[in-house]
């Protein structure tokens, strides 16, 4: 019971990750139709300036925790957001309208090159840092197992619901959310009622890359260390975590993202950690095969 | 108020439209009447800059927005009530009502939204029904009232009859006539219903194969032996 209560935990703090980095999966493809295999490598760029913060910042002896890390938050989602919009700008945009698989194949190359631009400037070593948030909270102790939750990881689930609470919050009450909606559905008649329908989609880029940063922050901070390779392995779990959900679908993206955390904690701990991302994909593939939408997505069909 | 000169417009290698000049007067309903396939619903989306006239100028109150983004086209006061309504459809009839003022002052929503409901007392119980869900005649009106939510000056309407019962065309056609009596507001408007269309409008323009064949008064063209021929002869007239 200790045992299993430890894993939910960790499932927890992994699929609240997953989940930041799923929404951006999400709502690019909601919005223009494509898959944004670049996403991951944004989340990367997004612990590597953690990583590179927190390095400056004990280095100027700022010893605040919540300090620093509001500092490497705020800098951390300028920085992607600036990449997010670039990527977009540079890669996709001038796609648009071109066959359905260019900007597939586009966003596959600005991957490759964010992985080995990141390599170059910043070596291909595993970066560590000092842990920044230690110590937690004894939940339940017997005389086998401690059950503990650590502060980083009610940082990390905390951080996880306001941000996803706020982020929907944006979606149905704001003009803005109604904008990209609006996108979603008929870029055509969004642009006939007057949406800058460009700005939208710049913009949407930029959200999912704050987000995908704010996860980058946070798994830096929970690991320790980094390397440019994280964004490819993260970036396919959200992105099998947004296919599980129901692509297209942002409640869906949080659930994927919690489910597929869970599962690799939990297959991690029962069965053989080496297989975990076999135990991940493997359900994914189930839920492909039988409920091709995912779990909340809606169908293609559509009365009209 | 509105100009075109010489307006060509491409899909691909098909040329939809081919040189058409047009005006549209302030104050005026002028409606565009053409076969299947004639390039009417083009020059609507053309005047919206989807797709970019290649050829030829548009000018709306004497300036030229052949070149302009669509947004920026809508911000000018042109709205468009396009051909098979495009309702958002998983927008509630509200939200549909609110995309439609995106690019009207904030503090007219209210009152705006209250003239819509007066006009078109259906949505009002619709309210909070998703766009999708509504029957093609209240589509039709959610479409107009969105359109008017923007406050245009210019309203592009693509066949509002489309599809409809007699009697829920009727009532768009004198929801029609409404807003431009009481607001003034100018009307650019596409029908395949010729025989009604030509009885609102002051002015309209026949289209064949991109090109505009024949312009004159309502009356005129009601009167005219061709266009008894080609759109109002055998057709059925409610």
């Amino acid at each position: 019971m200790e045992y299993f209560l430890q894993q939910a935990i960790n499932g927890l703090t992994l699929g609240a990750i997953y989940g930041l980095v799923a929404i951006g999966y999400t709502m690019v493809y909601g919005i223009i139709g494509m898959i944004n295999f670049a996403h991951g490598e944004i989340y990367m760029i997004g612990a590597f300036i953690a990583v590179i913060g927190f390095t400056i910042l004990s280095m100027l002896g700022i010893s605040s925790v919540p300090f620093a890390i509001l500092i490497v938050l705020i800098v951390a989602i300028l920085f992607t957001s600036v990449y997010g919009w670039a990527v977009e700008r540079i890669a996709y945009r001038p796609l648009r309208g071109s066959f359905r698989l260019a900007p597939l194949i586009s966003a596959i190359g600005m991957s490759i090159f964010l992985q080995n631009y990141v390599q170059v400037l910043q070596g291909a070593r595993v970066k560590p840092i000092q842990p920044i948030v230690t110590g937690g909270l004894t939940l339940m102790s017997s005389s086998h197992f401690t059950v503990s939750l650590s502060y980083i990881q009610i940082l990390i689930i905390l951080t996880t619901v306001v941000l996803m609470v706020g982020f929907s919050l944006l979606i149905t009450r704001t003009a803005l959310g109604r904008a990209q909606r609006a996108c979603e559905q008929d870029l055509t008649m969004a642009s006939l009622v007057g949406i800058n329908v460009d700005r939208t989609i710049s913009l949407t880029f930029v959200i999912g890359a704050g987000l995908a940063a704010v996860a980058g922050v946070m798994v830096t901070l929970y690991y320790g260390v980094i390397d440019f390779y994280i964004g490819f392995q993260a970036g396919i779990k959200a992105f099998a975590a947004a296919v599980l959900g129901g692509i297209g679908s942002l409640p869906g993206a949080m659930l994927g993202g919690l489910l597929i955390g869970l599962v690799e904690a939990f297959w991690s701990a029962y069965f053989t950690i080496e297989y975990k991302d076999l135990a991940t994909f493997s359900i994914l593939i189930l839920v492909l095969i039988f409920r091709p939408t995912g779990l909340l997505g809606r169908p293609e069909v559509e009365k009209v | 108020m509105l100009n075109l000169q010489g307006v060509h417009t491409f899909y691909g290698p098909i040329e939809a439209l081919r040189g058409v000049t047009l005006d549209v007067a302030k104050g005026e309903i002028v409606t565009l009447i053409g076969a299947n396939g004639a390039g009417k619903s083009t020059l609507l989306m053309t005047i919206c800059g989807r797709p970019r006239a290649a050829e030829g100028s548009i000018r709306f109150d004497g300036e030229d927005i052949t070149r302009e983004e669509t947004f920026s086209i809508i911000r000018r006061g042109i709205a468009q009530a396009p051909e098979g309504r495009r309702i958002f459809a998983r927008l509630t009839v509200f939200e549909n009502l609110q995309i439609g003022a995106t690019v009207a002052d904030p503090g007219h929503f209210a009152s705006d939204i209250e003239k819509v409901f007066t006009l078109f007392p259906i949505l009002r119980k619709r309210r909070d029904q998703r766009g999708g869900t509504l029957s093609g005649g209240e589509q039709q009106m959610l479409s107009i009232g969105r359109a008017l939510m923007g406050r245009p000056r210019l309203l592009l309407l693509d066949e509002p009859s489309l599809g409809l019962a007699p009697m829920i065309v009727k009532q768009i056609f004198a929801a029609i006539a409404e807003i431009n009596r009481a607001q003034g507001l100018t009307v650019l408007l596409v029908e395949q219903n010729a025989y009604h269309a030509l009885r609102l409008a002051h002015r309209g323009y026949v289209m064949q194969t991109g090109r505009i064949v024949l312009s004159g008064s309502g009356a005129e063209l009601l009167a005219n032996p061709e266009v008894r021929a080609a759109y109002l002869e055998g057709g059925v007239h409610a």
